[in-house]
């Protein structure tokens, strides 16, 4: 790994894929001596074009289309696409509809969120290759993150038809309402998925967590009465609060040469931002449910954190939060008539943002009365965490210097995945490279 | 012991990570296939990499870019068995629809910068590349799919994952034709079967995930759509999603958009 052709004191290492993320990229750090001279995060995942191809397809056909832009979170990309066309086309939906809608949301941050605790991330704590080589010495706990996985993509399954790329969500709701008993006969999984969730995040909040905090600016949406998922404001922790209508003129996207995805940053001074369940728990604490609000008071760690690496403990405490709430809902359900609210074809520009289990997921759509898009835009929480990501190891490397390459490329590693990042999404990645 | 056990590469290709999630989505059964398969190879499940060969290739997703086509190959003549899962790897996906359009002009609406992005003209599907030795269908798989898959791998014998259409299992299991009952255009009379039914189950027309079933009567069907009310473009775009460039949903699309060319003229 030693380029004869460089200087001696500059080197290059290279971690070629980056594992356990969503998508494929890499990692790339030119070091010179002990002085980081540039870091990237590099995504070689395909571009896909669904911004392009989107234009001219029915306003019908978004919410099926764009599922596709995500296996691991398609949910996110169909709540914010139907929101984002109802504020275009002028539909309010029920109460009912709007509680349905939360569920299934419920469902897939439990699935993915689970999914990224137990095979990604935690072995990463734990020193493991994969989730499936931990099992071996932790079988007890991947048993149960799997049996909790399982349940949220059961919810998937009964409300959306299926996990990966639900049937069931169109513009005003659902094709079909699921029959109550459909619903009920989750009741008592989800009774014991609440408890194995609660002792999950006590498991995760042993793990050891390197000190590392930082200055972040984290931005999550809102909401006045509930734990934001399908609505609010979007506030950040420096005071900043402005309505969904305005992310363009705050957030901007750009490209880099390095990166199918594009990044996006702060338009008042052109910074990174973090988003995710870590920036959502901050700034959303008192309104979990009790159960996961009391457990976040138990765990030692003092909230607001601004540390990434806590980011399983708060993704274990949004699992505990959406078995409280997917419960209620379950429990009270009726089923909505009619399934979907009615509506008429009109000329308009609608745009939305949804919290997708790795952040704030926005959505804008430009469409004529004939129903047909003329403009999509789709801005994926990984693609704004990507400059972050690339802030926080800058200041991380500096640490492992001393490491020898396979050692400082898997702790780097480490530290991307704090974010879950989804790389397939975020192109609509990871190589390590480190050049010394 | 390890050495004893065929080994498993799973490659990504462009795709959503959907259908190779799948295998992890497989809760009950995943760490038995573990005890059955070596994993070499699965950046999304497994920080241990390993060279080939490869026993049993699972590939996901279409060939959109030079590095792809070439890593096909490399792929290809590391792998004994090699099956593709999913629309993306069978047909090219819903990102061939740029196999229609002005390629460059859609990196232009996408990107600033469009000169950093190496990508083909088009999304074509493994197939087109290199042997595929099995395709599993479906815009995602179907994991009870997948799982027959592995298990005849190691039973050497082929999978049984029957070809006939969504309209059947829907009379199989008494859904109410949502076409014939209430208008609503259904692919399902020419639909590859493999999700049981699920969008008339819920109330809506097949959209086509699994791609044309055997001997599919297109002209058929969409000749009903138009006598339904369904106009030509929208017809054109129904066949234009997840498996659009399927051999023959591709044919149909084409033949309804010369057509009218051929009328105007």
């Amino acid at each position: 790994m030693t380029d004869d052709s460089k200087p001696p004191n500059a080197r290059t290492i290279r971690v070629e894929a980056l594992c356990r993320v969503e998508g494929e990229g890499g990692l790339h750090v030119r070091l010179k001596g002990d002085r980081i001279e540039d870091v990237q995060l590099t995504i070689f995942e395909p571009p896909r074009l669904f911004e392009a191809f989107l234009r001219g397809r029915a306003i019908e056909d978004v919410p099926d289309i764009v599922a596709r832009i995500c296996g691991i979170c398609p949910v996110a990309y169909q709540m914010s696409a139907v929101h984002a066309i109802e504020s275009g086309v002028g539909v309010q939906v029920s109460p009912e509809i709007r509680r349905l809608r939360r569920l299934l949301y419920c469902g897939e941050w439990i699935e993915s969120h689970t999914l990224h605790m137990h095979l990604l991330h935690a072995p990463d704590f734990l020193g493991f290759e994969s989730g499936l080589a931990m099992a071996r010495d932790w079988p007890e706990e991947v048993k149960r993150g799997l049996r909790l996985k399982k349940h949220g993509n059961q919810l998937l399954e009964v409300l959306g038809g299926r996990a990966i790329h639900p049937v069931n969500v169109c513009i005003g709701g659902f094709y079909r309402a699921p029959r109550r008993e459909e619903l009920t006969a989750l009741i008592p999984d989800f009774e014991w998925g609440l408890q194995a969730a609660i002792d999950t995040v006590r498991w995760v909040a042993g793990f050891d967590f390197p000190a590392f905090e930082r200055p972040y600016t984290m931005v999550a949406l809102v909401h006045h009465e509930e734990y934001a998922m399908n609505e609010g404001r979007i506030v950040d922790n420096r005071g900043q609060a402005i309505d969904v209508a305005d992310y363009e003129r705050h957030y901007q996207e750009r490209q880099v040469p390095h990166s199918t995805a594009l990044q996006s940053v702060r338009m008042v001074d052109g910074s990174s931002y973090f988003l995710g369940p870590l920036a959502r728990v901050n700034l959303s604490l008192d309104r979990l449910k009790p159960a996961a609000r009391r457990l976040a008071d138990e765990l030692g760690i003092a909230w607001p954190s601004h540390n990434s690496f806590h980011g399983i403990v708060a993704r274990g405490l949004e699992v505990v939060h959406a078995y409280e709430e997917a419960l209620e809902i379950l429990k009270t359900y009726q089923p909505p008539t009619p399934p979907h609210v009615a509506y008429q074809h009109r000329a308009g520009t609608g745009c939305a943002a949804t919290e997708a289990p790795r952040g704030l997921l926005y959505h804008r759509y430009n469409f004529g009365d004939d129903g047909l898009l003329t403009e999509a835009k789709i801005v994926p929480p990984t693609s704004q965490n990507q400059g972050q990501i690339e802030e926080d190891l800058r200041h991380w490397l500096p640490r492992v210097l001393d490491c020898d390459e396979d050692a400082m490329g898997e702790s780097c590693a480490h530290l991307v995945r704090n974010y879950d990042p989804c790389i397939s999404c975020s192109t609509h990645a990871l190589r390590l490279t480190i050049e010394r | 012991m390890s050495a004893m056990k065929p080994s498993l590469g799973v490659f990504k290709f462009a795709s959503c990570d959907g259908c190779q999630l799948s295998l992890l989505d497989c809760e009950d059964e995943l760490l038995a296939v573990n005890e059955r398969l070596h994993i070499a190879y699965f950046l999304e499940a497994t920080s241990h990499v390993e060279g080939g060969p490869f026993d049993l290739a699972l590939v996901e997703g279409s060939i959109t870019t030079p590095a792809d086509a070439e890593r096909i190959r490399d792929v290809r003549a590391q792998s004994k068995f090699l099956v593709t899962i999913g629309a993306c790897a069978t047909a090219g996906g819903i990102q061939a629809l740029r196999n229609w359009a002005d390629t460059p002009e859609y990196l232009r609406t996408v990107y600033a910068r469009p000169d950093y992005i190496q990508t083909l003209d088009r999304s074509t599907p493994i197939a087109a590349h290199v042997a595929v030795d099995f395709e599993l269908r479906g815009c995602p798989i179907n994991k009870q799919q997948l799982l027959e898959v592995i298990a005849s791998f190691l039973a050497g014998r082929r999978p049984r994952t029957p070809v006939h259409s969504v309209c059947l299992d829907c009379k199989r299991r008494g859904i109410v034709c949502v076409m014939v009952a209430r208008g609503i255009p259904c692919l399902g009379p020419v639909t590859h079967t493999g999700c049981g039914a699920l969008c008339p189950s819920y109330d809506r027309g097949c959209y086509g995930c699994y791609g044309p079933a055997a001997q599919p009567n297109l002209v058929s069907l969409t000749n009903q759509f138009r006598a339904d009310g369904l106009s030509r473009d929208a017809t054109i775009r129904f066949l234009r999603e997840f498996n659009a460039y399927a051999a023959e949903f591709r044919a149909e699309s084409d033949r309804l958009e010369g057509y009218e060319q051929s009328t105007q003229t």
